[in-house]
């Protein structure tokens, strides 16, 4: 028994002439999460990607699923039976090899969708063949075709038929590589993973850059940030990370300038390091977990205040999202249990008494302006180190 | 490297890895085998329970192996609550106690039972009076830690245990002597507990061997079934490496406990005085102490900061809490410790191998630490 993995495109079946440089990249993104698997036949027609094992070791289960459902580009995923393009190859090849998934089911039906127009039967009649042969070898089953626990998919195809029982979803999104490149700010908190990986569903490769300051912070909050970047790097593919030191900045504004304003200096100053390593590397926009009124710092007034030390876009995918509405993805995304483990990060250790909810401009500027930080910021960038973070599982 | 988080635990000596690799090596065999190999194992396992036995001045037959100190509270606890607990439904506990116990009987409360928390008083102790106070006919544990293990302060347990023996002899007494086992003279005759947990790690063993002392007579009920080693109350394979290193750990250290008392005693006498030096740095007293364990509070740092600005230095110490991101401990807090001090507290706890000069170098460096590090806000 052969079986395929079939992956369906979302939106880039509407993507006109450019479908095909799309569907390069998603191609390409897939290979690279199933080379360690074994070696696989990758074949696309209609909308579809076939993924096909080809040697004994390059078996398909269901963690080369769990990979593929990380992809982003793809819509659905189903897991095929292929067999012989007639009822008999159905009945011997198909029907045997659904035992465990309608052992585990009360009520089923059939969808039968026919390509091959030659094929001498027309849909609705192979359904009704293939749901009698299944009764016969599942007595226990009936059929229901409203609500079924278990629908089972043939797909008349050019060369074969294929059986499969259901589809699941895919990541959905377009693949990532084809909307050029964004650093991501990535604290360590429930936020900034989320937003990474939304950003990275539309296609965008993801860098990202962390904060830390020891002795203010700890090793354990850096290797944290390290784990939620290899969870995100099973989506969005391998992540460039770079650390800046930022201790000595945390002091000196903390020496110099109004504690009110803290926090909001220290970010813009995060928004103007994390700008220039974006000048340097030619990275297009920025990405933060901001929301609107979430914390004192995300107020409408302190995103305007920390814009404008950007030279590029500032993209902020959960701007209108609820808290429990982002748990929710972290939780789907598997990072949140790492998000809430309890160390210091950058943003918690200086916190002031009474932020500034409506910061002023121009008294921020004065603010930051009571210190030259310039030279602490080239010093900063200059120590930044780097390294490429894989996904691990 | 000046290693000054002992309480967390400690260096394993020579003897018990020694004893580790020799369990592995040449004496692997399973002791419940019928085998001359299982008799040699189980002798190795019988050898390290009389040493224990012998340090706490009472018989073999009344050490159970554990797999650590946690899995002692929870087997004195649960089992407490099993035996008498059907009728008497109410328990007695400080507020400052390790989470091994306080998790247990937590459970417990949720679970129907009466929990009494004693407090420490003004003066920041625990008067053994509000224990036995606490304490009626109705009551089926009364559970005490003997040495706080954030501060080192030493519960007044014997006195407590001994009154409310003769006011309610069934009472099932419990006291978590992890802190105090080798490092404090006591044996299980002079606490008057029923039920002692005891910890392989904190006295230079390895870690995950652990053991519960039941007093003769006593009822236990396992909270594991399975082959019935350790005389059915704790099942499973006994793990000969550990037992036969903890073994080894009391034997080597079971002779020197006055002598290092009198060290430890000197050293945090000696941090003592020194802080005294130091504006804005306390140690925390206690009229009744433990040597080994030495509470610090800086004024105006964070106790995560100034630990880890200490590590850049060499010097390993632990936050008296486990506070992070709001968290703070609950048991200093107990101790009648403001939110501030709470969050700027650092336990140091002490080895036989600690010198006076690693003092020296701690004080100078939360001298350094307190010109270099930004103030929290008061």
């Amino acid at each position: 028994m052969k079986e395929i993995i079939l992956c369906k495109y979302g939106e880039i079946a509407l993507k006109g002439l450019n479908k095909r440089t799309f569907e390069d990249v998603l191609i390409k993104n897939i290979k690279r999460r199933l080379n360690p698997m074994g070696k696989f036949h990758y074949t696309r027609s209609q909308s579809t990607v076939y993924i096909e094992p080809l040697d004994e070791n390059a078996d398909i289960d269901d963690k080369a699923v769990e990979k593929l459902k990380k992809v982003f580009g793809i819509a659905k995923i189903s897991r095929s039976i292929e067999c012989e393009k007639s009822l008999e190859g159905i009945k011997n090849t198909a029907v045997p090899a659904l035992e465990d998934t309608l052992l585990g089911a009360k009520t089923f039906k059939v969808e039968t969708k026919r390509a091959d127009k030659t094929f001498p039967l027309k849909s609705p009649e192979i359904s009704n063949e293939a749901g009698g042969m299944i009764l016969d070898a599942y007595p226990h089953l009936r059929v229901d075709v409203h609500n079924p626990d278990v629908t089972v998919l043939v797909e008349i195809r050019e060369q074969n038929a294929y059986v499969s029982a259901g589809k699941e979803d895919g990541a959905g999104g377009i693949p990532v590589g084809t909307s050029g490149r964004a650093m991501l700010l990535l604290s360590g908190g429930i936020d900034s993973p989320v937003a990474g990986y939304m950003i990275a569903k539309r296609g965008v490769v993801l860098d990202a850059v962390h904060f830390e300051s020891p002795p203010y912070t700890s090793e354990r909050a850096k290797q944290k940030v390290i784990k939620l970047a290899e969870r995100m790097a099973e989506y969005t593919g391998r992540i460039k990370f770079r650390c800046v030191p930022f201790t000595k900045i945390q002091e000196e504004i903390k020496n110099n300038c109004p504690e009110e304003l803290f926090t909001i200096i220290m970010r813009r100053l995060m928004m103007e390091i994390a700008d220039k390593i974006c000048e340097s590397e030619r990275i297009q926009c920025l990405v933060t977990g901001e929301s609107i009124g979430q914390v004192a710092s995300q107020t409408m007034h302190a995103m305007v205040c920390t814009d404008v030390v950007a030279n590029r876009p500032v993209f902020r995918p959960l701007i209108g999202m609820d808290k429990s509405e982002i748990i929710a993805v972290s939780r789907k995304i598997d990072t949140f249990d790492i998000s809430i483990e309890p160390y210091e990060d950058c943003c918690t250790v200086f916190t002031p008494k009474h932020p500034k909810t409506k910061p002023d401009i121009k008294a921020v500027e004065a603010g930051q302006d009571m210190f030259d930080f310039a030279p602490l910021v080239d010093e900063a960038i200059e120590n930044t180190t780097c390294e490429f973070i894989e996904a691990k599982r | 490297m000046i290693y000054f988080d002992n309480a967390a635990t400690t260096k394993p000596c020579e003897e018990a890895a020694k004893a580790v690799c020799e369990a592995m090596r040449d004496n692997w065999a399973n002791p419940s085998s019928l085998h001359g190999l299982g008799l040699k194992a189980e002798q190795a396992v019988s050898s390290a329970r009389e040493i224990i036995a012998k340090t706490l001045d009472t018989d073999s037959e009344c050490i159970y192996f554990t797999s650590g100190a946690t899995e002692s509270n929870n087997l004195a606890i649960f089992s407490a609550a099993k035996t008498l607990g059907r009728h008497k439904k109410k328990i007695v506990t400080t507020k400052i106690e390790h989470p091994s116990v306080s998790q247990p009987i937590k459970y417990l409360e949720e679970n129907g039972f009466e929990v009494v928390y004693v407090s420490p008083d003004k003066s920041g102790e625990i008067n053994p009076a509000d224990i036995i106070s606490a304490v009626d006919e109705n009551t089926c544990l009364v559970t005490c830690q003997l040495v706080n293990n954030e501060t080192g302060y030493i519960l007044p347990v014997a006195k407590a245990f001994k009154a409310i023996k003769r006011l309610y002899p069934n009472v099932m007494t419990h006291s978590d002597c992890v802190q105090g086992f080798m490092k404090l003279n006591i044996t299980a005759r002079s606490l008057n507990a029923d039920l002692i947990s005891l910890s392989g790690h904190k006295i230079y063993g390895p870690k995950g061997v652990g053991a519960l002392y039941v007093k003769r007579g006593v009822r236990v009920l396992p909270v594991n079934y399975g082959g019935g080693q350790e005389k059915k109350i704790r099942s499973g394979t006994e793990a000969v490496p550990n037992i036969s290193g903890f073994g080894a750990a009391v034997e080597t250290f079971s002779n020197s406990i006055e002598k290092r008392f009198e060290k430890m005693s000197e050293l945090k006498g000696y941090l003592g005085e020194q802080i005294e030096s130091v504006e804005g740095v306390s140690l925390n007293r206690f009229s009744e102490s433990s040597p080994y364990i030495a509470s610090v509070t800086v004024n105006n740092i964070k106790s995560e900061t100034l630990l880890h600005y200490l590590e850049m230095n060499g010097i390993y110490v632990s936050s008296g809490s486990a506070c992070s991101k709001g968290k703070k401990s609950d048991v200093l807090k107990a101790f009648g410790y403001d939110d501030k001090a709470v969050d700027s507290t650092i336990r140091l706890s002490f080895s036989h191998e600690n010198k006076m000069s690693e003092i020296d170098e701690f004080i100078r460096q939360i001298k350094n630490a307190k010109a270099e590090l930004i103030k929290i806000k008061q």
